[in-house]
C-alpha cells in the first residue's frame, strides 16, 4: 500500500492503495467517480476512457503508480454543467441506447476533436474505432462527433 | 469508500402525495388483460400502492410523474411508454418526469424485458391511463367553469373553453378531478391527431448518461458493502481441490468461500479480487460431458441423420413430392455458440438480513430473481425487495438470475451486504450462450421451378426447438416436413436477442436464395410467388400476415432500386419475428474488382412508430448487431471452456466495419409491435446473398470471416 496524491477534475484527492491498482478502480471503488466504466479491463473497448493531460487514455490498464502529477479528467469533470460541445451534440443526436459505453465514447471524441477540430468522416471513424458499442450506436456516434466539430 | 445514495422511489411517491396531494391513477400497464384502473385519494394511494405496478400522478403545480415498470436496457421503453400516456393525456412533455419503478407486486405478469413484447402488450392500457386522466380533468374543469364538457379542448396540459376564452391548467383542477369516479369509457385520439407519438422524443436519461451519473448496477455502492468475485467450473467439471493460500495473501482479501462448485473471493474492493482470482489454484475433474468444438461437429453430423427427430410440422406428402421432383436442392447451414457480452458485465447487489432480503441491480426479470431467491433461502418472496437499475445492455443474458443468486449466497454466508462483479472473462466463460445450431434444408422443384416440397431439420445444442415451423415458407408450400432434434449439452444456453431466429432467418433466407437460383427466378419474385400461394390457397396454419410481409418486400425492393442497377450487386432477405416484419437489401459495389459492402436498406412494418429516434436505434442497432455476429462472432470450446475470453479474441463489430443503413417504415396503421429484436434476423441473409451475387461464393456458416469461401474475396466495408 502506498499513498498517492491525485489531481482529478481540478480537485486534489488522496488515496492509499496498492501500486498496481489501475486508475479505473481507484476512480470507481475509492473515489466514487463511477462515470468511468469497466468492461474489458484489457485496453480493448474504451469504456474506461479518461483524459490524462488531455489525451484519451484507457484507465483500466493504467497503474496508479504511473499517474504521478498528471492531470486526470473524467466524464464527471469534462464540463461543469454537462454542456461540453460533445455532450451537447450527444444529446442533440440522442446517441445512447443502453448508454454504458457512452462516457468512454464522449471522452475519446472530446480529446480527438481538440487535436483535430475539423475532421473528415473517415478521420472520425478511425478515431472512434477504439471504442466498442455493443448496442451498435456507431452511426449516431459519427453524426454526433461531426455535429460537435461544427458547433464548437 | 464512496457512498452513493439513490433516490428511494417509494419515498418520493409518498412525499409527492402527502406534501402536495394531487391526482393519482394507479394502473397495470402490463399484466392483466383488462387494465384495472382506479382513481384514488392521497391516503388511498399510500395504502394501496402495491396493488398496482404503475402510477401516473399529476401535482397541483402541473408536474406529471410517470413510473416506468420495465427494465431499461437500451430498448428505450423508459421513454416510449410514458410518451403514449402523455399523448392521450395531452400533456406538456416538458413537464413529464419518468421514474424507474421497483418490482412492487406479484400480480403483474410482465415486468420484464424480453421478446420485444412490452409495447404490443401495453399499448392499449397506456393509452387508457392517459385518456382516463384527461377525461377526469376535463370533467373537473367543466364543473368549475359551469360549462358542458364537450365545449372544452385540451392542449399541452391546459384546458381551454373557446367561447369564453377561459383556460385552466391541469394542476389547477387535479384536486377536484381526484374526487371523481373513473369513467366507464374513454375516447382515444385519432392517430392522425397524435402530437407526441411519432415525434423524435429524446431519451429521458440522456443527461445522466452523458455526465456519468451512477445509473447502472455496477455503479451501485453502499457503505460497508463487500465485493465478491466467483470462480466457476468449466462446463461438465466439478472441483477436485482448492488451494487458496496465495489468493488469501493479497491485501484487501477477506475470505475465500467454496460452495456448490464455486469458489467465491470476498474483499473490500474490486482490484484485489481480480488479482486474487488469478492466484487461485483450483483443479477440476469431469462430472458429466466435457465438450470441445470438434465433439459438436461430430454430434451435428450424427443427429442430422438420426431417426429420432421430432416432427414439428407435416403438410401433404413430402416423400412423394421429392420423388416426383424435377430438381432437388439441399444445403446445410451452421452457426457457433455466441456470448451475449453486454458492455456492462453481470453484477448484482444483495443484502440478506435476518428475515428480509434487499436486491439491487440490472435484471431483465426482477420477479424471477425474487422467486429464485425466495426458493434458495426458503423465505416468502414478500420479504424480498428488488430495485431495478439501468442495464448496460442485456441481449437476453439478464433473463437468468444466476448472478443474482451468487450475490444472495455470498451475502448470507458473510452476513453482510455484498456486490458480486463478473470480470469480462467471467462474463464470457460463465455460460448461458446463444446455442450452436446446424440446419439441413431441402427443396423439391417441379419442371416450372415451383417449390412443391420443403424439408427442414434443425439440430441444436440445448436450443429447445431450433425451428419455427409455422413461419414462412410454411403455408406457401404443399408438402412440408419440419423436424427438430435437441442435444443436451453441458454448455449452458439462454435466449439471445431474437432467440433461434437470429440464425434461422439467415439460414432460411440464404437457402431460399439458392432455390430461387435453381428455379431461375428473381429472388424477390420467387418470394412474392410463394406468398401469393400462401394468400390464395394457404396450406395449414400460418402465423404471419401475408399482406404485411408482401408489403415490406415490395417496399424494400422499391427503395433499394432492386435489380435496376447492374453495378450494384444486391442480396435480399425478409423475416417476420416478434410480431414485426422487416425486409432488407444489402448493396455491394465492385470497386477495382473488389467487393465493397456499402449499404443496407431496411423496410419495417411494426405498426405505428411511437418514437422514430428509438425505432431507428433498434433497427440500425439490430442490423449492426446481426451483421457483427454473422461476420465475426465465434465462441469455441476446448475441454468445457471457451477459448475466447475477452474482446481481444472474441471479435465484436467496430465503428469502421458498419456500412450505411437506410431505414424505412410502412405506414400500416396497425397497433405498434416491438422492435428490440425483429431487425436483427434478416441481416445475415441479406449480406450473404449480396456476397453471393457479387462473388459467386455461398456462405453457409458463421462467422463469415472464418470461412474459406470468404478468405480471398477481400470484402471491404465502407460508408459514404
Ligand atoms: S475497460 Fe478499459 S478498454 Fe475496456
Ligand atoms: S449504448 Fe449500449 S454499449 Fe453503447
Amino acid at each position: 500500500m502506498a499513498n498517492y496524491n491525485l489531481r482529478i477534475n481540478e480537485k486534489n484527492y488522496e488515496v492509499d492503495v496498492e501500486d498496481d491498482t489501475p486508475l479505473l478502480w481507484v476512480l470507481r471503488d475509492h473515489l466514487g467517480l463511477v462515470g468511468t466504466k469497466y468492461s474489458c479491463g484489457i485496453a480493448q473497448c474504451g469504456a474506461c476512457t479518461v483524459h490524462i493531460n488531455g489525451e484519451a487514455t484507457f484507465s483500466c490498464t493504467l497503474p496508479i503508480s504511473s499517474v504521478g502529477n498528471d492531470k486526470v479528467t473524467t466524464i464527471e469533470g469534462l464540463s461543469e454543467k454537462g454542456d461540453h460541445p460533445v455532450q451537447k451534440a450527444w444529446n442533440e443526436i440522442d446517441v445512447a441506447q443502453c448508454g454504458y459505453c457512452q462516457a468512454g465514447q464522449i471522452m475519446n471524441a472530446a480529446s480527438f476533436l481538440k487535436k483535430n477540430p475539423k475532421p473528415t468522416l473517415e478521420e472520425i471513424d478511425n478515431a472512434m474505432n477504439r471504442n466498442l458499442c455493443r448496442c451498435g450506436t456507431y452511426h449516431k456516434i459519427r453524426e454526433a462527433v461531426a455535429l460537435a466539430a461544427k458547433t464548437k | 469508500m464512496a457512498n452513493i445514495t439513490k433516490t428511494n422511489r417509494r419515498d418520493f411517491l409518498k412525499i409527492a402525495a402527502t406534501a402536495t396531494g394531487g391526482l393519482f391513477i394507479g394502473f397495470y400497464w402490463s399484466g392483466c388483460d383488462s387494465p384495472k384502473m382506479q382513481v384514488l385519494s392521497t391516503e388511498e394511494i399510500l395504502s394501496k400502492a402495491t396493488d398496482f405496478n404503475s402510477f401516473l400522478s399529476i401535482t397541483p403545480d402541473g408536474d406529471i410523474v410517470i413510473y416506468s415498470p420495465n427494465p431499461e436496457l437500451g430498448q428505450n421503453i423508459k421513454t416510449s411508454f410514458p410518451m403514449v400516456v402523455a399523448e392521450e393525456l395531452d400533456a406538456d412533455w416538458s413537464r413529464v418526469r419518468v421514474l424507474q419503478a421497483n418490482l412492487d407486486t406479484e400480480k403483474y405478469e410482465r415486468q420484464l424485458t424480453g421478446g420485444s413484447g412490452a409495447m404490443p402488450h401495453s399499448w392499449e392500457r397506456l393509452r387508457k391511463a392517459g385518456a382516463t386522466a384527461r377525461h377526469l380533468l376535463i370533467s373537473a374543469a367543466a364543473t368549475r367553469l359551469e360549462v358542458d364538457r364537450n365545449s372544452l379542448t385540451t392542449e399541452k396540459g391546459i384546458i381551454y373553453h373557446k367561447d369564453s376564452g377561459k383556460k385552466l391548467g391541469y394542476g389547477e383542477v387535479v384536486l377536484d378531478a381526484a374526487q371523481l369516479e373513473a369513467p366507464d369509457e374513454v375516447i382515444f385520439k385519432d392517430p392522425k391527431d397524435f402530437k407526441i407519438i411519432g415525434t423524435p422524443v429524446k431519451n429521458v436519461d440522456n443527461e445522466d448518461i452523458f455526465t456519468g451519473k451512477p445509473l447502472f448496477g455496477l455503479d451501485f455502492y453502499r457503505e460497508g458493502m463487500l465485493h465478491a468475485m466467483v470462480q466457476r467450473p468449466p462446463f461438465g467439471m466439478k472441483i477436485k481441490s482448492v488451494d487458496d493460500a496465495s489468493a488469501r495473501a493479497i491485501p484487501g482479501i477477506q475470505d475465500v468461500i467454496v460452495y456448490d462448485n464455486n469458489v467465491a473471493i470476498v474483499g473490500n474492493s474490486t482490484w484485489p479480487l481480480m488479482k486474487a482470482k488469478r492466484r487461485l489454484n483450483v483443479s477440476y475433474e469431469p462430472d458429466g460431458k466435457v465438450e470441445s468444438s470438434f465433439d459438436h461437429d461430430r454430434i451435428f453430423k450424427e443427429l442430422l441423420d438420426s431417426k429420432d427427430a421430432r416432427a414439428m410440422r407435416e403438410d401433404g406428402d413430402v416423400d412423394t413430392a421429392f420423388k416426383n421432383a424435377a430438381k432437388i436442392v439441399t444445403s446445410e447451414y451452421q452457426c457457433p455458440f455466441l456470448s451475449h457480452s453486454p458492455m456492462e458485465p453481470m453484477n448484482f447487489f444483495a443484502h440478506v438480513k435476518e428475515d428480509q432480503v434487499e436486491l439491487i441491480g440490472p435484471t431483465q426479470t426482477p420477479d424471477s430473481a425474487r422467486v429464485q431467491t425466495a426458493n434458495l433461502l426458503g423465505i416468502p418472496k414478500e420479504n424480498i425487495s428488488v430495485e431495478i437499475t439501468r442495464l448496460g445492455g442485456g441481449f437476453g443474458r439478464r433473463l437468468r438470475a444466476d448472478y443474482v443468486l451468487e450475490a444472495v449466497e455470498i451475502s448470507k454466508r458473510m452476513n453482510a451486504p455484498v456486490k458480486v462483479t463478473w470480470s469480462r472473462e467471467d462474463d464470457m466463460t460463465g455460460g448461458a450462450y446463444r446455442p450452436a445450431v446446424r440446419y439441413r434444408f431441402s427443396a423439391a422443384l417441379d419442371e416450372a421451378g415451383n417449390m412443391i416440397g420443403y424439408k427442414l431439420r434443425g439440430v441444436g445444442m440445448n436450443a429447445g426447438n431450433s425451428v419455427r415451423q409455422d413461419n414462412f415458407p410454411s403455408g406457401a408450400v404443399e408438402n412440408v416436413l419440419i423436424e427438430n432434434v435437441n442435444y443436451a449439452s453441458s454448455i449452458t444456453t439462454n435466449a439471445w436477442r431474437a432467440p433461434i431466429t437470429n440464425f434461422l432467418a439467415y439460414a432460411e433466407q440464404s437457402f431460399l436464395d439458392e432455390v430461387a437460383l435453381e428455379a431461375q427466378k428473381d429472388p424477390v419474385q420467387f418470394r412474392l410467388e410463394l406468398l401469393e400461394k400462401a394468400k390464395t390457397s394457404p396450406v395449414g396454419s400460418v402465423n404471419y400476415d401475408v399482406d404485411r410481409m408482401i408489403g415490406v418486400i415490395k417496399d424494400a425492393a422499391e427503395k433499394s432500386n432492386w435489380g435496376k442497377d447492374g453495378n450494384v450487386k444486391q442480396g435480399f432477405s425478409v423475416y417476420f419475428s416478434h410480431r414485426s416484419y422487416v425486409a432488407q437489401v444489402a448493396n455491394i459495389e465492385m470497386e477495382n474488382n473488389q467487393p465493397v459492402l456499402k449499404k443496407i436498406i431496411a423496410s419495417t412494418d411494426c405498426g405505428i412508430v411511437v418514437n422514430p429516434t428509438g425505432a431507428n436505434h433498434q433497427v440500425r442497432g439490430g442490423i449492426v448487431d446481426g451483421m457483427g455476429h454473422a461476420m465475426y462472432g465465434n465462441l469455441t470450446f476446448e475441454n468445457g471452456l471457451p477459448k475466447q475470453k475477452n474482446f481481444d479474441s472474441y471479435r465484436l463489430i467496430r465503428m469502421k466495419e458498419v456500412p450505411e443503413v437506410e431505414v424505412h417504415y410502412l405506414d400500416s396503421g396497425f397497433d405498434p409491435t416491438g422492435l428490440g429484436e425483429p431487425a436483427l434476423p434478416p441481416t445475415g441473409g441479406a449480406i450473404a446473398n449480396a456476397i453471393f451475387a457479387a462473388t459467386g461464393r455461398r456462405l453457409r456458416s458463421q462467422p463469415f470471416v472464418e470461412q474459406k469461401e470468404f478468405s480471398d474475396i477481400n470484402l471491404e466495408i465502407k460508408r459514404g
